[in-house]
């Protein structure tokens, strides 16, 4: 077969919503973009781990510190799916990690954000888990199918996510004077970065056009955006709080909430590396591998020894 | 031996309802045993129950997908294989 009868297989798998599976013939841009996707969704999951891991040993409760624990450990899960999703395409695990400790490979901009205190975890599970299930979910449909299967198994997991975060700070917007303001100033700054989760507006976006081409992506950055600031318009209402946002309105002709101009200069310099935290992720992860070395190798070590001792026995 | 030698593991999972083994995604590990555990801590979080198989995906043979049409051929035209090929009258129940 030449390639111009696989290009056209591979056409009309896409459009019929026929998976595209690890051994078929797909274009190299196809096979690259996916890389760079899957494994900078990966790389978002791992480091998603720090900011929260950061508030284990103080969290308020039991209750807190076993499902922030519960829920971190998830995340760790959901980078081994991505990372595993990844490898079908054709690139090892060291190399995404190589790349992604050399500034090469990009994470969520939302990471580099610090967490001040004990209400940031619970914005973050509201508005940064939020975001991303929004973004996760049409993923499920997702063209390449390793990517789509890992998808449907993240999205079963985050919902209590989301639900653990929002609990929270429903519990701070009900408790004392300064658990109120923590929760009011965890939401005034993790609004913004959160918004800015869905990217750029699409004809800012140099990949929007082609992957959704490839049904790889569903909807535009813009339309989840939008759907993800009309509901949560409607959810801080509940906690009693505001979102940092004096444009904010509902337009009865849109049937969508106008919303204020986002800093995308801000965006830039969080993802360029300028962030508040962005040093301090790659150290961690940096020191985390290198640390790790040891136990690799003996692993290793001690899995050949008892191979070597096993044909021993047997010969 | 370094640490880039660790091989690459298919998992399989059955719930504890489950009937059979699905294919669950793949994972890094030493040996088998790691590879048990490790498929347990990233795959089962929310299962108990479970019977986890795990096998070094070298040893997975699989049919080439762009065969599938002269693979499959045969099965395609013989129709004779589906329920509904046969008529038989309504009256007939349990069947």
């Amino acid at each position: 077969m030449t390639e111009l009868e696989f290009q056209k297989i591979f056409d009309d798998k896409i459009s019929r919503e026929i998976r595209i599976e690890p051994r078929d013939w797909m274009p190299e841009a196809y096979r690259k973009t996916l890389i760079r996707q899957i494994s900078q969704h990966a790389h978002s999951e791992i480091v998603g781990m720090l900011p929260e891991g950061n508030w284990i040993t103080r969290a308020p409760t039991l209750r807190r510190k076993a499902t922030l624990i519960a829920k971190v450990q998830d995340e760790a899960g959901h980078g081994l799916y991505l990372y595993s999703a990844a490898e079908t395409l054709g690139i090892t695990r060291d190399e995404m990690i190589s790349q992604l400790h050399s500034g090469k490979a990009k994470y969520s901009s939302i990471f580099n954000y610090p967490t001040l205190t004990w209400a940031d975890i619970g914005a973050i599970g509201w508005l940064v888990d939020g975001a991303a299930i929004m973004n996760q979910v049409p993923l499920c449909r997702a063209s390449y199918g390793p990517y789509a299967r890992a998808m449907v198994r993240i999205c079963k997991e985050e919902s209590f996510h989301q639900r653990q975060g929002f609990e929270i700070l429903l519990t701070l917007s009900r408790g004392s004077e300064i658990q109120k303001r923590i929760c009011q100033d965890a939401i005034n700054r993790w609004w913004w970065p959160s918004v800015m989760m869905f990217g750029p507006s699409d004809d800012h976006s140099p990949n929007s056009q082609q992957t959704m081409h490839w049904k790889i992506k569903r909807f535009s950055n813009d339309e989840l955006r939008q759907k993800f600031i009309d509901v949560c318009a409607e959810q801080v209402k509940i906690l009693g709080m505001v979102l940092p946002d004096p444009l904010l309105r509902w337009n009865e002709e849109r049937k969508h909430y106008d919303f204020g101009p986002i800093n995308w200069e801000e965006f830039k310099q969080v993802i360029a590396g300028n962030g508040p935290c962005n040093r301090e992720r790659m150290t961690a992860r940096v020191q985390a591998h290198e640390d790790g070395a040891w136990v690799r190798e003996a692993a290793m070590a001690y899995a050949d020894k008892k191979k070597k001792k096993q044909e021993k026995n047997v010969a | 031996m370094n640490e880039k030698d660790w091989p690459l593991w298919e998992v399989f999972i059955r719930s504890k309802q489950g009937l059979d083994h699905k294919h669950a995604g793949s994972l890094h590990a030493a040996d088998a045993r790691m590879a048990i555990e490790n498929a347990r801590d990233v795959y089962t979080r929310r299962m108990e129950g479970v019977s986890i198989w795990v096998v070094e995906s070298k040893y997975v043979h699989a049919s080439n997908p762009d065969e599938a049409s002269s693979f499959y051929d045969p099965a395609n035209d013989k129709v004779y294989r589906h329920p509904t090929f046969y008529k038989l009258p309504e009256e007939l129940k349990n069947m």
